[in-house]
């Protein structure tokens, strides 16, 4: 008997009772959606989240005070550190240093408040982190040499104590108290992995340092934000400021007292996870995808019994094992593979809606439904109607044509 | 070439039913020309049924010899033996055994879509239903046809594959008595155009009494020819 003479026969018996066909391959449409629909969101997050890192700022190195556990009393990064990591021959491969000072306060503005980061920079930290601005200008150098009380607003800063985002420059508000003019409005970012980049504002560093964020030390800085000078030339980077910190710092061999973390380590730490998750769920569903399976297994060994005697009358005109073997696999194959193929739309579907939910809620996860996914479905599922259908088949080829025959 | 159809010697048939052996067939020789009509009678429990399916191929014998059209087959695999009942025995059964889905013409193609040569299928399977006096029923299904036009359309798949016999049992059981008649007055037909030799396993002496020979089974033996 050949292919196209089985598979016809199969779409007979299996259209001959659409009911217990459809509710056969249901167990398999929400297996292959759920797991086409996981991958998709997985990868949409992964995106996302990579998207985000990137938007940090192109080839950026981070520097914090701290190494590890076992080094005591770390020296605090200071602006002299600063300074020295931006001396063009110490560092050939850095091209621009931003030192910030971190804090956070109230900002107001006639009777509207908010809490929120307060970040004492350098204009250098508008080429290191990519920033650019809705209107206004960027903090200048005569700003920091005259301890000038001018701020830059985040957006969602913007919104909470104006209501609008536009036309501010030249308001003053006031940052713990103390008046300051409104010189631009930051480029909206969106929510990031380490809180929303748009709720924060940034004033001079110099104006921090003498007016709103006060440390021990006058020079004493929270982070230093390095950008080397292209992507190839990060771990360069990341080598020559160590050189120089360690130095400085007078630490000894494999004590140092501070942490260099690189955009790339940020992003291998977000794809480790999100690929964790995005393997976590999809395990989950594929769980749901074995019991679509069981349940086709499960049917097509009702289905065996049902027609002991037509196998057994189909044995008698001369069929032979194969033959009955290639029919049974043919339905069962042909319902996992229909089955998988409903299930891609309805994954399809469930994405949709999760990206439509994601983006009514400011989450920027837009699912991504790749064409391995789909392949590694429709395979998937057609192994599954093989391998569960092999044991019900092998049945019914196995049947003794007599027994068969004589079964009521 | 062996001068019988038929030729079982010294065949043993032997059960095991839990921890019982039953001996259907305790040593049955038998032997059956080509063309012959031939009717297998015998108590229920005689062993007709097992001597049936082991001349139809459908099972081996325990001990003992059978050649088919001059084919020894006690030995042969499943799918041999598969292949054997494709090309050589046609089965009448007395429910029918037609596929309720399947069109009459459909059902008569069955064994062809499980033979080597399934070269126009269509056309020979048109051929046995015109054969049987059903060329214009060719697309009704199995429900849409009485018992005695279903039983026409199991005769037209049993000799669509020109088989060197056709094995009938109890091939008017299901069927009243005009229906009945008719039927055996086709195979009867069939026998004497075709030539193909036609053995019957019934109950019903009067339908043995339309055969030219008689074969009398009791406790796995032919007592009586």
């Amino acid at each position: 008997m050949n292919f196209g003479q089985s598979l016809i026969e199969a779409l007979d018996s299996l259209t001959s009772n659409k009911l217990r066909s459809g509710l056969t391959i249901l167990g398999i449409v929400i297996g292959v959606g759920a797991v086409i629909a996981m991958l998709a969101i997985g990868s949409g997050a992964q995106n996302s989240i990579t998207g985000e890192i990137q938007g940090i700022g192109t080839n950026l190195l981070f520097i914090f005070r701290g190494g590890s556990e076992d080094v005591r009393n770390p020296k605090h990064l200071t602006l002299g550190d600063a300074e020295a990591i931006a001396d063009p021959f110490a560092a050939p491969s850095v091209i621009g240093v931003a030192p910030i000072l971190q804090g956070s306060g109230e900002v107001s503005f006639s009777g509207e408040s908010t809490v929120t980061t307060i970040l004492g920079v350098t204009p250098d930290y508008q080429p290191v982190r990519n920033y650019s601005l809705t209107e206004g200008e960027f903090i200048s150098e005569a700003h920091m040499l005259g301890h000038s009380a001018v701020v830059l607003l985040g957006v969602d800063v913007a919104d909470a104590i104006f209501g609008r985002t536009s036309g501010l420059v030249g308001e003053t508000v006031r940052i713990e108290g103390q008046p300051f003019r409104v010189i631009g409005v930051l480029e909206e970012r969106g929510g990031g992995a380490f809180g929303s980049q748009d709720d924060r504002v940034l004033v001079p560093l110099t104006t921090a340092q003498s007016r709103l964020i006060r440390r021990a030390a006058r020079d004493r800085v929270d982070v230093i934000l390095v950008s080397a000078a292209s992507a190839d030339l990060v771990p360069q980077a990341s080598e020559e400021v160590a050189q120089i910190l360690r130095t400085r710092h007078r630490t000894e061999i494999g004590k140092d007292d501070f942490t260099i973390l690189t955009q790339q380590d940020f992003l291998d730490v977000a794809s480790s996870i999100t690929g964790i998750l995005t393997v976590f769920l999809g395990g989950i569903a594929g769980i749901s995808l074995l019991v679509g399976g069981i349940g086709i297994m499960n049917i097509m060994l009702v289905s065996v019994v049902e027609r002991t005697r037509e196998i057994g009358l189909r044995k008698a005109m001369g069929a032979r094992k194969a033959d009955i073997l290639t029919q049974f696999l043919t339905e069962s194959v042909l319902l996992s593979l229909f089955g998988g193929i409903l299930g891609i739309g309805l994954g399809w579907l469930i994405s949709a809606i999760v990206g439509q939910i994601a983006a009514a809620n400011n989450a920027d996860i837009v699912p991504v439904i790749g064409l391995n996914a789909v392949l590694l479905a429709t395979i998937f599922s057609a192994a599954v109607g093989v391998f569960f259908g092999l044991y019900p088949a092998n049945r019914a080829a196995n049947l003794e044509p007599v027994e068969a025959l004589r079964y009521e | 070439m062996s001068q019988w159809v038929v030729d079982a010697r010294e065949v043993v048939k032997t059960y095991v039913m839990g921890n019982v052996q039953v001996h259907a067939l305790r040593g049955l020789s038998l032997t059956i020309a080509p063309g012959e009509v031939v009717a297998i009678m015998g108590p229920s429990g005689s062993g007709k049924s097992t001597l049936m399916n082991i001349l139809g191929c459908l099972d081996r014998p325990t001990a003992g010899e059978y050649y088919l059209d001059g084919e020894s087959v006690a030995e042969l695999s499943d799918d041999q033996l598969a292949d054997i009942r494709n090309r050589k025995v046609g089965f009448v059964f007395q429910s029918f055994n037609l596929l309720p889905r399947a069109t009459a013409l459909a059902n008569v193609e069955l064994p062809l879509r499980y033979a080597r040569d399934g070269r126009n299928r269509r056309q020979r399977a048109l051929a046995a239903l015109e054969a049987v006096g059903l060329a214009d029923r060719v697309h009704h299904r199995p429900n849409e046809l009485s018992g005695g036009q279903q039983q026409r359309v199991a005769i037209a798949r049993a000799i669509v594959n020109n088989p060197s016999i056709v094995m009938a049992d109890e091939p008017t059981g299901n069927l009243d008595t005009a229906s009945g008649e008719a039927i055996m007055e086709l195979l009867l037909d069939l026998n004497k155009e075709r030539g193909t030799t036609l053995i019957i396993v019934t109950h019903d002496p009067e339908i043995a009494a339309l055969t030219e020979r008689v074969i009398r089974i009791r406790d796995g033996k032919v007592v009586e020819e």
